[in-house]
């Protein structure tokens, strides 16, 4: 394996037993996280981001397939990977009756971090973090943003080189949510982390170097963000139809029509030539009495991308 | 190993403070058996006597009253009204204006000339308690009195207003003196039978309940993975936990023990030494069976229900108060599941007996038995993963 790749899969199967039978939440997934790189694993709710994040950790028994952090296997090398690896899960809770200090310290402690990395390592990560100033608040009575905070300079207080952070800007305003991904970016910048996330939200696939799209238990592409944005068919225009239902019935089955997905009251549509289609579109409503408002081509972003993606795995299914 | 030592001492530390930060619960932990011992010392008595009486007297002679005023006589009776018959006594008992009715048929005084005289003790059925203590009251006296006795118990739940008893014989012409002799407690002082048994319960309660809260608290609210995922091995999770919980505990032992000594006059007959390392155990089993309770349950609200369960168990099959030589198979059984039985009678063994550990090695042993069955199969239940 290449000394770069810092998390690596191969056909990682995870199935539950219930009562109904078995269910194949990972569904062979094939990863590869480089060294300092940041890679974001996205995907709507119940894709399996959370149980592949947690096989990968070792935190639930693997049912196939291969996973390795660092080089340590998830299943045999599990508490080498504890304490290599920084991680927030998603319903994660920092104890509610203890101080900001008393987390760190307590953290740091079960990592066995000396005295004397403490006495350096956790102010400079609470001033990093915000927090120096509420250091003797209880973890429960700070807001949501700053308890993720808490959590993340919780997660690296023993220098970990591999974070893995399973939705953590999930409930957070979207203030905090710049400001955390903002201590992030600072981290891999001046620190070389490993960055590996889940997230639900398509604007956070911008911040990564990589990125995976999960959907029903497989990742269905992974590459660059400007590369999956390539992937979807043709060329975006985006308009406010004056009436919309019809108008959503109705472009689709327009010549040149790829695919339509819609956005609030306006449409998105993709067409395999903006100049030639754009007229035909605005001609074809005007037909109906619908007029065509602040019609443009726009980029595609990774939003559109993905609903594109998903779509097109569902027809080939 | 170094490493293990400080994540065990940074657990320790965590659920240290966590305890003293909760002080509702910390209060209620340390002041819940000081309110048991004075709740049993104090209102809940065991001893029925002055039992509340009505007499339906139709000899009217020396003879019955004789009778009457040995029943006073014996504390067991207080006589508060006299009636004209057995209807007006069984009115009495069912508007709960007394619990005993004594009825004296017109020839008593004659029949006791003749040997075989005859007196109806009608007892409220619907307080066990009260028939028993009734009963055998009555008897010991009609006994003293050389005389035939019919009881007659009522059963006022059904729909039978009388059941007949069996009838005693009073072996008039034979009397026979027993004389009884009380070992370890001459005094019959309900505390001195009742701590012992409550240091058990009180132990048996606390241990399960920490325990298991302590666990499932950590996991309803999300903390528990975010442990988890921490090198920590479930072992020294398991250590960790239970350490501040044992110190509690013991903190407790200590309360009851010493109020049981200091203020009840409860004498400690026996090592306190084994006593300490006995209850130890003991602990240990409760914490571990705590601890294994809080794999099945999934809530706080779902331990501290099964918590309030035990603890009615623990009341009636562990012999506190109810002796266990009665139940039937499967009720004793279900107590042998309880460490508090083993316990309470050590307790008992080394409090009240003063008896060392070659009288009780037994009940010693299930209890070492018990506890690493208990903690061996929670290590079990405390994985390194989620599923």
């Amino acid at each position: 394996m290449n000394e770069n790749v810092t998390i690596f899969t191969r056909d990682l199967v995870k199935r539950f037993k219930t009562k109904s039978g078995a269910v194949t939440a990972v569904d062979g997934v094939t990863l590869q996280v480089r060294r300092g790189e940041t890679y974001g694993l996205i995907g709507p709710d119940g894709a399996g981001k959370t149980t592949t994040t947690r096989v990968i950790l070792g935190l639930l028994e693997r049912s196939g397939g291969e996973s390795r952090i660092l080089g340590y296997d998830s299943m045999r090398d599990t508490y080498a990977i504890r304490e290599r690896v920084g991680y927030i899960a998603q319903q994660f809770a920092l104890p509610a009756d203890l101080t900001v200090m008393e987390n760190m310290r307590f953290f740091a402690n079960i990592q066995s971090v000396s005295r004397k990395d403490q006495r350096e390592r956790i102010p400079e990560l609470l001033e990093f973090a915000g927090l120096s100033a509420f250091t003797k608040r209880l973890a429960g009575r700070l807001s949501g943003g700053m308890k993720k905070k808490l959590a993340l300079a919780c997660s690296l207080v023993h220098e970990p080189d591999v974070v893995m952070l399973d939705e953590p800007t999930l409930g957070v305003d979207p203030v905090s949510r710049r400001e955390f991904w903002g201590m992030l970016g600072d981290l891999r910048t001046e620190k070389g982390l490993t960055i590996f996330f889940c997230t639900p939200y398509m604007d956070e696939a911008e911040r990564c170097n990589w990125v995976g799209l999960m959907y029903e238990g497989q990742l269905i592409a992974h590459d660059s963000p400007e590369t999956i944005k390539q992937m979807v068919p043709g060329r975006l225009l985006e308009f406010t139809p004056s009436n919309f239902v019809p108008a959503w019935r109705l472009v689709p089955d327009l010549e040149g029509v790829l695919e339509v997905q819609t956005y609030g009251v306006m449409l998105h549509v993709f067409v395999d030539d903006v100049g030639k289609r754009r007229r035909e579109i605005e001609t074809a409503l005007a037909a109906q009495g619908i007029t065509c408002e602040g019609m443009r081509e726009i980029e595609p972003r990774m939003e559109e991308a993905f609903i594109s993606l998903i779509r097109k795995q569902r027809r080939e299914e | 190993m170094q490493k293990r030592l400080n994540r065990i001492s940074a657990i320790i530390q965590k659920e240290t403070i966590q305890i003293l930060r909760d002080w509702p619960t910390l209060a209620m932990v340390l002041l819940m058996p000081v309110l048991e011992m004075f709740l049993f010392a104090y209102a809940v008595s065991m001893t029925v006597d002055h039992i509340p009486t009505a007499v339906a007297d139709m000899s009217k002679d020396v003879q019955s009253r004789a009778f009457v005023d040995a029943l006073t006589a014996s504390g067991y009776f207080d006589v508060e009204m006299y009636v004209a018959d057995e209807a007006a006594v069984i009115r009495n008992i069912d508007e709960g204006q007394t619990r005993v009715g004594i009825v004296i048929p017109p020839d008593f005084a004659t029949r006791i000339e003749r040997g075989d005289a005859q007196a109806l003790v009608i007892l409220d059925g619907s307080d066990s308690t009260t028939v028993s203590a009734g009963y055998s009251a009555a008897s010991a006296v009609a006994q003293s009195m050389a005389m035939k006795l019919t009881v007659e118990k009522m059963n006022r739940m059904g729909a039978v207003g009388m059941l007949s008893g069996g009838s005693l014989n009073g072996a008039s012409s034979l009397p026979i003196y027993t004389s009884t002799r009380v070992l370890y407690n001459p005094a019959k002082d309900d505390m001195t039978f009742i701590v012992p048994g409550l240091t058990a319960i009180l132990l048996q309660v606390m241990t399960i309940g920490q325990a298991a809260v302590a666990v499932v608290r950590e996991r309803e609210l999300g903390v528990a993975e975010q442990i988890l995922v921490t090198p920590a091995r479930p072992i020294e999770l398991l250590i960790g936990k239970m350490a501040p919980n044992l110190a509690l505990t013991v903190i407790d032992l200590l309360i009851i023990v010493l109020l049981g000594i200091f203020w009840f006059d409860v004498p400690f007959m026996g090592s306190p030494w084994l006593f300490a390392w006995l209850s130890l155990l003991f602990i240990v089993s409760g914490l571990g069976l705590g601890l294994l309770i809080s794999t099945i349950v999934k809530t706080q609200k779902q331990a501290q229900q099964l918590t309030m369960l035990f603890m009615m168990l623990c009341m009636l099959l562990t012999g506190l108060i109810y002796p266990r030589g009665p139940m039937p198979a499967g009720v004793r059984a279900a107590g042998a599941l309880i460490p508090a039985t083993y316990f309470i009678r050590i307790a008992r063994g080394i409090i009240t007996k003063g008896v060392g550990l070659s009288f009780m090695w037994q009940d010693v042993l299930i209890l070492v038995i018990y506890s690493v069955v208990v903690i061996g199969l929670s290590v079990r239940a405390f994985r390194k993963r989620l599923d």
